[in-house]
């Protein structure tokens, strides 16, 4: 299972979080501080894995860690998840944003919270890995931001009286 | 330009966006807090509006402030509304809230119970898709027992695969919450496994992986199912899963293991995932008690792979399973120290510390120094604290284990200055006293060095050791007198005091020594001085806050002074002083109190006087020293009770594998497996163990049976008694470990005679204590133990009463051999004979059993006894002469190997070859074969045509390889073993098995 997907820049000022099981606020903060302070240490030539932090789900918690340019990706996860498994999966996730934002940067995420959130959904789901193929998760987003566009040409429509076209 | 008016007016009319939002923050950096309560502000009357859309908007603000740390549940009926939009483009925005702050103590979440379902069972697959989503983080045990039926439909009838591959995922949330669900849909989610989407599949497959780690013994039923997906699956996501699975089931099902070995070697070999080729090398690892040191050979082979790799993550993991396999296979490991000390000094401190970890269970006597001396230096390279500390820890952990065992070279240790160096290690090697007090000395002197630069809690506590040592030895000292001065330096004070309380005590011993080398001096100016030396300073110590510093100190402190007043009287006090410290402290073995003899009429047990009263018996603290003492006649006979314990457990699974529709494979004999080999099937393995008479003469042990047999009817025609011995030895390894692997029919003509070797479990023998080893003194060591021996090896002899006259008073005697000795009970001589248990009437049979301790099973033992008894009748006393042969073959267990590993095996240069060729052998191959699988425990790896290899492991996990070819009449077999002579004993016995066919 995938306790926790946390994402966070070189100053730990958080850009989206996930817990996959309930933390109060605060603890949340904390999680994300104490996981910054872990990764943040670490330079980018060592290992992915980690071992240590202890808020999360005990002894059984790993933090499995990418780091790109100002953005560092982290996933907290139990024994039952394959570390090169995950590692993987967050370079998917990266390739998906990249390909969903073209030319993905921090900047992306910090407006569009919302947005990376509808994506990671359609990777994730519970904490469970829901699909793995690129290209399948980015038709699923695309689908669904069609029926989002859909939706408020119906609702301009409305309010304006006029059938009019996206230009 | 209507449209924009329009749009501009409606974009006014939302105040902010989210991206307004993150902007203002990103402006406000001083007063951010500040900001964001207006902002909160103005979300709250935003969700006052009625426009959904405004409301949709506040809460998607909501989410992001909820990021920062911001509790929002105030707004959770907002959220419930804006989930309840019939608009996609809201519900997702309100169930994403939702998701990210709703949890089982939110009120309103039992308003969404309604919602969520209209929303599952929607038309629009992608907000069925939203309500799982955001169900699957906010599920609570109501929910999830009204919408569990909800659910199961849309797993079962889903037209569409992504509705079903999130339900399927779901159901794990809504099993956890409400286990009542899981009975009626497991069958369904059975069935998803094999569902023709991978995704559904997949997803499946996860669930149930997840419900497995918490209780796998429930979900060995569907191994067949998951061994099925394996082989025929190329989703490595879904593989992986699987794999992970077998590793928590394999702990449960050794059979489960044994089959897994080859698709998983063969995934090993095959597979360019590392992810994958890692999590198949685990589950190896997971069920390597069962599998065969082949297998776990390739694994260490592909882990090193893995730490070569330039990858760090790849090295990381390496090392990690690698430690797993220290635990089972240290060998294995230990070839790759190279390799392992390599990684000390990698850049990344997670690699170091995993090497670290596996360093520990590296050691050997042979290379502790080198490894030490290596962490040496990383410990002065060291920058970080943590990673300091853990390479002293470790240092200290590695010399320290097993009690020293390891550390042959105690010199060396004692020039270390980080070993703890317990006053024990010199009592006990006396041999190096005079070195140990001189390096002691040179670091009381250096002593300030050490506190000075090292403050941390263990380094001041060698000084207390120290102090110690140079006291009790001061006749080593080279210049006593010097020590003593270090000894009684101010700075000392700053100690912990129980430190200074040793420094005190042995400074007065050092003065003793000092006194006593002036003695006969004619210039008594240097005694008298050290007397004021120690008069000056001790009376630092008499204001210590410590009261035993205090105390020893005042008390050494008049001492000194009086003798101070005697020396200037020109008093000769050097005796009188040394007798205080008089009697040098020998080492004494921790057994010792043990094997004092308990004098005549003396019972410790017994109460000398009147039990005293509650209240005073707590002051009788020195009673419960002796009561510690295990009184040596209650040694327990542990084999007797593990032999019947092992039976029973044995006889309990069996029936519990019966009783099992769940039960793997029910297998009668490992052997089954390889029917599965092609070449092999013909081999009929089982059925030639039962077509084998029970007594047929190329038993291996059978001379010593017609040898007995003929004793036998020389008395028998003298004495016209009879006696009968059958037997056959059977062997079975003893660790609590269950050896039914072996063919059924074996078992059920288990022979009267039976051989159990058993490796001992008890507490008292389990390991050659270190103690007895290390003590040369201790009059009791007997032989320098090794690590595996002695084992003990229970031998049942069934006595038959062939005669018509009642037997009584029957001794059993054996004349032991240095390598084979009969265990007699405490107090008993080394020619005793043990009294048979009971007598037995005309024609009855009756079985006893008897504890052998074998030190080496390497050669095979014949032991000569004799049995004594009395004939009721005439009352005459009788005696039978016999022999025990104990085979090399029963030492060996019928283990099965794969090619492969027999491959790795051979190839590996570890084994050491001999071959015998067999002239006039008659009889078709395969019974040649299946003669030495039966009579010498050997299982077959491979056959073709005339040739064939086989396999088998001692009870010490010695391997013996055969390459078995026959041509004609002529059988020539080519063995390999790691242990020569047992081979060759083992070769010498499977010849003798031919020559009498």
């Amino acid at each position: 299972m995938i306790k926790a997907i946390l994402i966070f820049n070189n100053h730990g000022k958080p850009r989206l979080i996930r817990f996959y099981q309930y933390f109060a606020e605060d603890m949340q903060q904390q999680i994300i501080r104490e996981t910054f302070h872990l990764v943040s240490k670490r330079d980018d030539n060592v290992c992915n894995f980690l071992e240590g932090g202890s808020l999360i789900g005990g002894s059984d918690y790993k933090l499995i860690y990418r780091h790109y340019a100002t953005l560092y990706f982290v996933f907290c996860v139990d024994s039952s998840e394959s570390e090169l498994g995950i590692l993987d999966l967050i370079q998917v996730f990266v390739e998906t944003l990249d390909k969903c934002f073209e030319n993905v940067c921090e900047l992306d995420l910090i407006f569009h919270m919302d947005k990376v959130h509808y994506i990671l959904q359609e990777v994730v789901m519970g904490g469970m890995v829901l699909e793995t193929n690129m290209n399948e998760i980015v038709a699923q987003v695309e689908v669904q931001n069609r029926m989002e566009k859909s939706e408020s040409l119906v609702g301009s429509v409305a309010k304006n009286g006029h059938v009019t076209f996206p230009t | 330009m209507a449209l924009k008016i329009v749009k501009g007016s409606i974009d006014r009319m939302f105040d902010k966006n989210l991206q307004d939002l993150v902007r203002g923050i990103r402006n406000h950096k001083e007063d951010e807090a500040k900001y964001i309560s207006t902002c909160i502000d103005e979300i709250k009357q935003e969700l006052k509006q009625d426009n959904i859309a405004v409301k949709a908007n506040a809460v998607c603000k909501l989410t992001y402030l909820q990021m920062l740390g911001y509790d929002v549940s105030w707004a959770a009926f907002n959220i419930v509304e804006v989930m309840s939009s019939s608009k996609f483009t809201y519900k997702r925005i309100g169930y994403l809230a939702a998701s990210q702050c709703f949890h089982e103590s939110t009120d309103v979440i039992m308003l969404t119970t309604n919602q969520i379902r209209k929303d599952l069972s929607s038309p629009n697959q992608y907000d069925t898709g939203v309500a799982l989503t955001g169900l699957s983080c906010f599920v609570t045990p109501d929910l999830a027992r009204d919408l569990a039926n909800d659910i199961m439909t849309l797993v079962s009838h889903g037209d569409c695969v992504k509705r079903k591959r999130c339900s399927v995922l779901i159901m794990y949330k809504v099993f956890l919450k409400y286990p009542e669900s899981l009975r009626p849909a497991f069958p369904r989610l059975k069935e998803k496994l094999e569902d023709p989407d991978p995704g559904v599949q997949s997803a499946a497959v996860n669930v149930i992986c997840e419900l497995a780690r918490r209780n796998p013994k429930n979900y060995l039923s569907l191994a067949p199912l998951f061994f099925k997906l394996m082989t025929s699956s190329t989703n490595n996501w879904v593989l992986i899963k699987i794999i992970k699975l077998f590793g928590a089931l394999t702990p449960l099902e050794p059979r489960l293991g044994k089959k897994l070995i080859e698709p998983l070697t063969n995934l090993i070999h095959s597979t360019s995932a590392m992810s994958l080729l890692y999590e198949c090398v685990n589950t190896v690892i997971a069920g390597q008690y069962c599998s065969s040191v082949g297998s776990v050979v390739l694994c260490v082979q592909k882990l090193r792979i893995l730490i070569e790799d330039s990858d760090q993550n790849l090295k990381y993991l390496g090392l990690l399973a690698m430690s797993k396999i220290l635990k089972t296979h240290p060998k294995s490991v230990q070839s790759h120290k190279d390799l392992i000390l390599q990684c000390l000094d990698d850049k990344d401190e997670s690699i170091r510390l995993r090497a670290l970890d596996l360093l520990y269970g590296m050691v050997s006597k042979k290379n502790l120094m080198e490894i030490v001396k290596k962490l040496m230096l990383h410990v002065d390279k060291a920058e970080g604290t943590t990673y300091r500390d853990e390479l002293l820890t470790k240092i200290i952990d590695i010399c320290s284990q097993s009690n020293y065992q390891y550390i042959t070279n105690f010199e060396w240790s004692v020039s270390q200055p980080v070993t703890p160096h317990p006053p024990g290690i010199s009592v006990s090697w006396w041999t190096i006293r005079v070195f140990a007090v001189a390096q002691m000395a040179t670091l009381l002197d250096n002593a300030h060095l050490l506190t000075g630069s090292m403050q941390r809690n263990g380094i001041c506590e060698v000084l207390y050791a120290a102090a110690w040592i140079c006291g009790e030895f001061s006749e080593h000292l080279e210049n006593p007198l010097q020590t003593l001065e270090a000894m009684l330096r101010p700075k000392v004070a700053t100690l912990p005091g129980h430190i200074q309380a040793v420094y005190v005590q042995n400074a007065a011993k050092l003065f003793a020594t000092v006194l006593k080398s002036q003695e006969g001096n004619t210039d008594s100016t240097t005694a008298q001085e050290t007397s004021q030396l120690m008069i000056d300073r001790l009376p630092l110590f008499v204001q210590s806050a410590n009261l035993e510093v205090q105390e020893r100190a005042s008390c050494i402190l008049q001492l000194v002074k009086y003798i101070q007043k005697l020396q200037q009287k020109d008093v000769e006090v050097a005796e009188e002083v040394i007798a205080l410290f008089a009697g040098e402290l020998n080492p004494v073995a921790p057994k010792a109190q043990k094997k004092v003899p308990v004098p005549e009429g003396l019972d410790l047990d017994a109460w000398i006087n009147e039990p005293p009263s509650e209240s005073e018996s707590e002051d009788e603290q020195p009673k419960a020293i002796f009561a510690k003492e295990e009184p040596k006649h209650s040694r327990p006979r542990h084999t007797e009770v593990d032999e019947k314990e092992l039976a029973r457990r044995r006889e309990a699974r069996k029936q519990e594998q019966a009783n099992n529709p769940f039960y793997i494979k029910a297998s009668p004999s490992s052997q089954k497996v390889y029917q599965d080999a092609p070449g092999v099937e013909h081999i009929p393995v089982v059925q030639i163990d039962l077509s084998v008479p029970l007594k047929v003469p190329g038993l291996p042990m059978s001379d010593q049976y017609v040898k007995l047999e003929e004793e036998r009817r020389q008395k028998e025609r003298a004495e016209k008694k009879k006696k009968e011995k059958k037997k056959r030895k059977e062997k079975r390894s003893g660790r609590g470990k269950k050896h039914d692997s072996g063919p059924e029919s074996e078992e059920d003509i288990t022979p009267a005679h039976m051989v159990d070797i058993v490796t001992e479990e008890m507490p008292e023998n389990a390991l050659p204590s270190d103690d007895d080893d290390k003590d040369p003194n201790d009059p009791h060591k007997i032989l320098s133990l090794h690590f595996f021996g002695p084992f003990q090896v229970v031998v049942s002899v069934i006595f038959e009463n062939k005669c018509d006259s009642f037997l009584k008073s029957m001794e059993f005697n054996v004349l032991d051999s240095l390598n084979s000795k009969l265990q007699r009970p405490e107090g008993s001589g080394p020619h005793d004979g043990l009294t048979v248990p009971f007598q037995l009437p005309p024609g009855v049979s009756n079985e006893a059993r008897f504890v052998f301790t074998v030190q080496s099973i390497v050669m095979p033992q014949k032991l000569k006894g004799t049995l004594t008894f009395i004939v009721k009748d005439s009352s005459t006393h009788e005696k039978l002469d016999f022999k025990l042969h104990f085979t090399c073959t029963s030492y060996l267990i019928t283990t099965p190997c794969y090619s492969d590993a027999f491959a790795k095996l051979l190839e590996s240069g570890d084994l050491k070859g001999s071959s015998v060729r067999l002239e006039g052998v008659n009889m078709p191959f395969h019974h040649l074969l299946a003669r030495i699988c039966f009579h010498h425990h050997f299982s077959v790896v491979e056959r073709i045509d005339s040739c064939a290899s086989m396999y088998s492991r001692s009870i010490q996990g010695h391997h013996v390889c055969l390459l078995v070819k026959t041509s004609g009449q002529t059988v020539s077999i080519d063995a390999k073993c790691d242990e020569p002579t047992l081979l060759g004993n083992v070769l010498d016995e499977i010849k003798q098995t031919f020559s009498q066919c």
